[in-house]
């Protein structure tokens, strides 16, 4: 249950983007996770709700976007998405795999009002 | 009232990447080999770290970051062995942070050749935050099965070792070794695995080894 953590750390940016653009309010908040990243969604969205309170995003709906696990085949150049964490092209068998996407966790775009 | 939308693609966790950044660029220029051990609580990572103390002492410096939620028990059992050892009491964060080993960077002895950072025990949330260390080391001990590579890849996929713990009790424990390694090698085949037993002393030497070979690939890199 780290997930309280990167929502403190999503905090952090929210606050500072927001004076930054001298915004009155965060409307919606947008972040990308993959399955990858090792947090669960729901996870981030009750400890975004906790947090929210009493701060400047305080009436904020947070979207999620799951970024599938895609790999890209070194060898014979399949692309292939991975969500049963086997890490072996199911087209030719090899292991020299490179990750396309799926580690994701990043705030891709907030919406404020100015 | 005028609704604005802006992009950000900003990381989560690119605080403590940037941290971690710099603590590894210190550690480089000082040729000190750091590792990060992860493992679920009971999986044997102070017990490794004893065993491996015991090799490495008498021609290497070691010293060791211990970090739990509570107590300073294993940072006074790594002290008997008379290595350096620092505790970092979280008081209930399951894993440990860049910025909570930054703040320990100034005891750190320039003249190391090895720390070792034993994580929170806690096989899910330490895999999300990079120490800084060179090399993750990710431990399973035989009584906690041979599926928990699948259960919880994260912490398979980002480590580069594998250090399959209390093999001595296979059996009666029920535990496939083949198995295990070959479901750790299907979600990183990367890992290098190492099977090991610190009450019988089986494995550690191979480990060590590695470690010192490590050890030395850095310095030569950094020369």
């Amino acid at each position: 249950m780290h997930e309280l953590s990167i929502i403190a750390n999503l905090f952090e940016i929210l606050e500072e983007k927001a004076k930054e653009k001298k915004a009155k309010k965060i409307v919606s908040v947008k972040l990308k996770v993959g399955k990858l990243s090792g947090v669960v969604p729901e996870f981030l969205i009750t400890a975004f709700d906790i947090y929210k309170k009493d701060t400047i995003a305080s009436d904020a709906k947070l979207e999620i976007e799951e970024v599938p696990i895609k790999i890209y085949c070194q060898k014979c150049k399949a692309e292939m998405i991975k969500d049963d964490f086997v890490f072996i092209c199911s087209e030719c068998g090899s292991r020299e795999l490179k990750t396309l996407s799926g580690t994701e966790l990043f705030l891709e775009k907030m919406e404020l009002e100015v | 009232m005028k609704k604005k939308e802006i992009l950000v693609l900003e990381e989560l966790l690119g605080s403590n990447k940037k941290i971690a950044s710099e603590i590894r660029k210190k550690l480089t220029e000082k040729g000190i080999l750091t590792f990060n051990l992860l493992g679920s609580p009971g999986a044997g990572k102070t017990t490794l770290l004893e065993r491996i103390a015991e090799r490495l002492k008498s021609n290497y410096k070691m010293a060791v970051i211990e970090g739990d939620i509570e107590t300073e028990r294993d940072a006074e059992r790594i002290r008997a062995k008379g290595i350096p050892a620092w505790q970092i009491i979280t008081g209930g964060a399951c894993h440990l942070e860049a910025k909570m080993v930054g703040k320990l960077f100034s005891k750190i002895p320039s003249d190391l050749d090895f720390l070792f950072i034993e994580n929170v025990g806690n096989l899910v949330c330490p895999a999300s935050y990079d120490l800084g260390e060179h090399i993750r080391c990710v431990l399973l001990s035989s009584p906690e099965g041979d599926d928990k590579p699948k259960k919880y890849p994260k912490a398979f996929t980002t480590s580069d070792c594998l250090i399959i713990t209390k093999i001595d009790l296979v059996p009666p424990v029920p535990f496939n070794i083949e198995l295990a390694q070959k479901e750790a090698l299907e979600i990183n085949p990367q890992l290098k695995i190492f099977i090991t037993s610190a009450l019988k002393g089986s494995g550690i030497k191979e480990l060590v080894d590695f470690f010192i070979l490590s050890l030395h690939t850095l310095r030569q890199h950094h020369a």
